[in-house]
């Protein structure tokens, strides 16, 4: 973006100017940028403040995780802002189809939190078992297929968004405390748990599951060798066998509508998912585990050929994306922001002791769109950000075995 | 599927003329041409394209030109041995077997009942027309919200389950309602029937009455003329229908995903999931081996009815 443009950008700020203003980011041609990811960050609300702000256009085009990969890897021209998930990255980078992006041009990039650039949290190491961002945060070279081991200018993803997943539970249909993953096998569940189906998701569960069972230690959860596949695979087919799951789950609403309806009492989950739950006047807990959490991140990836303005516009928003407003809006719904201190600034004191401090909400909790979440006292499942993020086990990954762990995983659906 | 036996002739013909015969006459080319194209662009091409990938090798993230039999020879993988219960490959397709034959055995007698009561029962015409298309009513809203329809009725605290409770029908919510397969093979006949209706209606339409009627006068009883004048009549209609829902049945995996839970086996579905991780060539493998199943039943079914004599 050129000098016009932030002189329109400073008049929208000013407020008072905003009819002048427009005219000056519309003589340039609006920008649209075609912002390919899954739902999760791609809201409203975000795409009206950015054209307020920023003059940019943002052009939606929502896909399930596995049709990120796909485009990324198929049709890299289909998009200018690629909303990846970090353990994509191993199938994406590998076809050069990425840039690296230039940290020159980010500014907060000193301030995006340790948890992607050394993988720990309050100097504690976390763990980083599976695609742990930190692993694929840097490429060698702007054009490299493959990752840097320690800190280099290129950045393959711009975080946005993170959390730790965990086991959703129905508490009053359960009424006794549960502590361990190991509970998702519990016959007393028999017929009412669930899991996902999304292999390399599932199956990360199933290992959390099977190690919280002592059947075997894995040296990285998300990487497991054939003989371990094997192992987790068949603890599972036992487990389906003697009918233990309700059913499996592929989407989003499916899992919210176990879990409402009662078909499931534990199973696993996504935190909106929990939210949504509740906000059905079902009571829902995200319920941490003594074993820890499976941990996913989100970021901004820039493809090969995006040139000119549109690679300028794709920058502004980036930087506007780690600015605060776009943080605060998502620690709203129960993810984490990238850059903390900007999102902090932007959210109220109640709302962040709430959400990443774990203390109980001094009033009532309200989620973006203006509606209760939480009533005042009520505390976040899982206490604070340290808390929950000092617990990740392991990441969302793909494993080397990826091709056999899909056969297998196949297998288990026909067993 | 018929237009695929249709499109044989076609390129026969076009063949046929460029390399030698001028004497053949243009217009009925010319009038073939454009679906023959249609059909080389969008079914020949395509399935050329799915053969020949279904030879490559693959990676994580890229295909790999090659002749391979990677894909094939991992799909039957342990299928000899019998004794682990067989192969993976094996038990889909069984369980997608058995579903395409419950399902048509419901279907079937299902679809002929209503065809029948449409074509001898109801007497005006425009009552019949009206009655026919109130039948195909539910397809005015999208199949998956039909599908969909069910769950807050079959599911453990679901309408059915309340209601055999208060009637004390049952003591325990009933589980086997939803995400079984019963509640697979129930959406599916509410899916699937009107495709059996409408051959068999238009089957029994064409029956001339007088048939009947001799069969009457012969000394038939109602029982005797359905069994030994209508069926065989009726036979082409019930072929294309039933051909119509084995085909359905074999390549869906939406079905049998929301409805059992995504816990039953389908083709169509291990296709998905190697699709959804790039396993492009794993996945035209699996297609090809489908599509050899599929004509190979309806090369059976057409054996039992010529329907192209019958048409």
């Amino acid at each position: 973006m050129d000098e016009t443009a932030k002189i329109g950008r400073r008049g929208l700020l000013a407020g008072t100017a905003l009819a002048l203003a427009a005219p000056a980011v519309q003589a340039q041609g609006a920008v649209t940028l075609r912002y390919v990811g899954t739902a999760v960050n791609q809201h409203q609300g975000i795409r009206e403040k950015v054209r307020q702000d920023l003059g940019i256009t943002l052009d939606y085009i929502p896909v399930t995780s596995d049709d990120v990969v796909r485009r990324a890897v198929t049709q890299p021209n289909s998009f200018d802002i690629l909303d990846s998930e970090y353990w994509m990255l191993k199938k994406i980078v590998p076809s050069g189809n990425l840039v690296g992006m230039d940290a020159n041009g980010i500014a907060k990039v000193g301030e995006i939190t340790p948890v992607f650039t050394k993988g720990e949290i309050g100097g504690r190491k976390i763990g980083l078992q599976g695609t742990a961002p930190s692993k694929v945060m840097y490429l060698p070279q702007q054009n490299a297929r493959t990752f840097a081991n320690e800190p280099t200018r290129w950045l393959t993803l711009i975080p946005t968004t993170y959390n730790a997943d965990t086991l959703g539970i129905r508490p009053d249909r359960i009424g006794r405390p549960i502590e361990s993953w190991a509970e998702l096998l519990n016959p007393e569940f028999k017929g009412k748990a669930s899991i996902l189906n999304i292999p390399s998701i599932g199956i990360m569960d199933a290992a959390m599951v099977v190690e919280a069972l002592g059947q075997h230690k894995y040296a990285d959860k998300g990487n497991m060798t054939r003989a371990e596949i094997d192992l987790t695979m068949r603890v599972l087919t036992e487990a389906k066998r003697a009918g233990q799951f309700r059913a499996f789950w592929k989407d989003f609403n499916e899992s919210v509508n176990l879990m409402a309806s009662g078909e499931t009492v534990i199973q696993s989950m996504w935190s909106p998912a929990v939210t949504a739950v509740r906000s059905k006047g079902v009571p829902c807990v995200y319920q941490p585990l003594k074993e820890g959490y499976r941990a996913w991140a989100a970021g901004f990836g820039l493809p090969k050929t995006l040139t000119g303005r549109k690679l300028d516009a794709a920058y502004e928003f980036i930087n506007w994306f780690l600015s605060g407003w776009a943080g605060a809006f998502l620690n709203r719904q129960g993810y984490y922001s990238a850059v903390l201190s900007t999102a902090q600034a932007n959210m109220q004191a109640y709302e962040w002791d709430y959400w990443m401090l774990g203390k109980p909400a001094a009033q009532d909790i309200k989620a973006p769109d203006g509606t209760v979440m939480e009533k005042a006292g009520a505390v976040r499942d899982g206490g604070s950000y340290e808390a929950r993020m000092g617990a990740v086990a392991c990441w969302n990954a793909v494993m080397d075995e990826n091709d056999y762990m899909v056969r297998k995983w196949n297998e288990f659906i026909a067993a | 599927m018929t237009a695929q036996v249709e499109s044989v002739p076609l390129a026969a013909e076009q063949a046929a003329p460029a390399a030698s015969a001028p004497r053949v006459p243009r217009a009925p080319l010319w009038q073939a041409a454009p679906l023959g194209l249609v059909l080389l662009l969008f079914f020949v091409l395509p399935l050329l394209a799915t053969a020949v990938v279904s030879f490559w090798d693959y990676t994580e993230y890229s295909l790999v030109p090659d002749i391979t039999l990677r894909n094939y020879r991992e799909m039957f993988e342990g299928c000899a041995d019998v004794s682990a219960g067989g192969c993976t490959t094996l038990r889909t397709y069984l369980s997608t077997f058995r579903l395409c034959a419950e399902v048509a055995l419901v279907t079937v007698p299902l679809g002929f009942l209503v065809a029948y009561f449409l074509a001898f029962h109801v007497r005006g015409e425009g009552v019949r027309m009206a009655l026919f298309l109130l039948c195909t009513a539910p397809f005015l809203t999208s199949n998956v919200i039909r599908m969909v329809s069910w769950i807050p009725l079959l599911g453990r605290e679901g309408v059915v389950n309340q209601a055999l409770l208060a009637l004390r029908v049952v003591q325990q919510p009933q589980d086997w309602l939803l995400f079984s397969e019963f509640s697979v093979v129930l959406a599916f006949i509410h899916l699937y029937t009107l495709f059996v209706v409408v051959p068999v209606f238009n089957s029994l339409m064409r029956i001339d009455r007088r048939l009947i009627e001799a069969a009457r006068d012969a000394g038939a009883s109602a029982w005797q003329t359905l069994w030994h004048v209508v069926i065989p009549l009726a036979k082409p209609g019930i072929v294309i229908g039933a051909i119509f829902v084995i085909v359905l049945v074999m390549g869906d995996f939406v079905t049998i995903g929301v409805m059992g839970g995504q816990q039953i086996a389908s083709v169509g579905k291990v296709i998905q999931v190697q699709m959804s991780y790039l396993q492009f060539p794993a996945a035209a493998a699996q297609a090809m081996v489908l599509l050899a199943l599929v004509l190979l039943m309806i090369a059976v079914l057409t054996k039992l009815v010529d329907i192209r004599r019958e048409l």
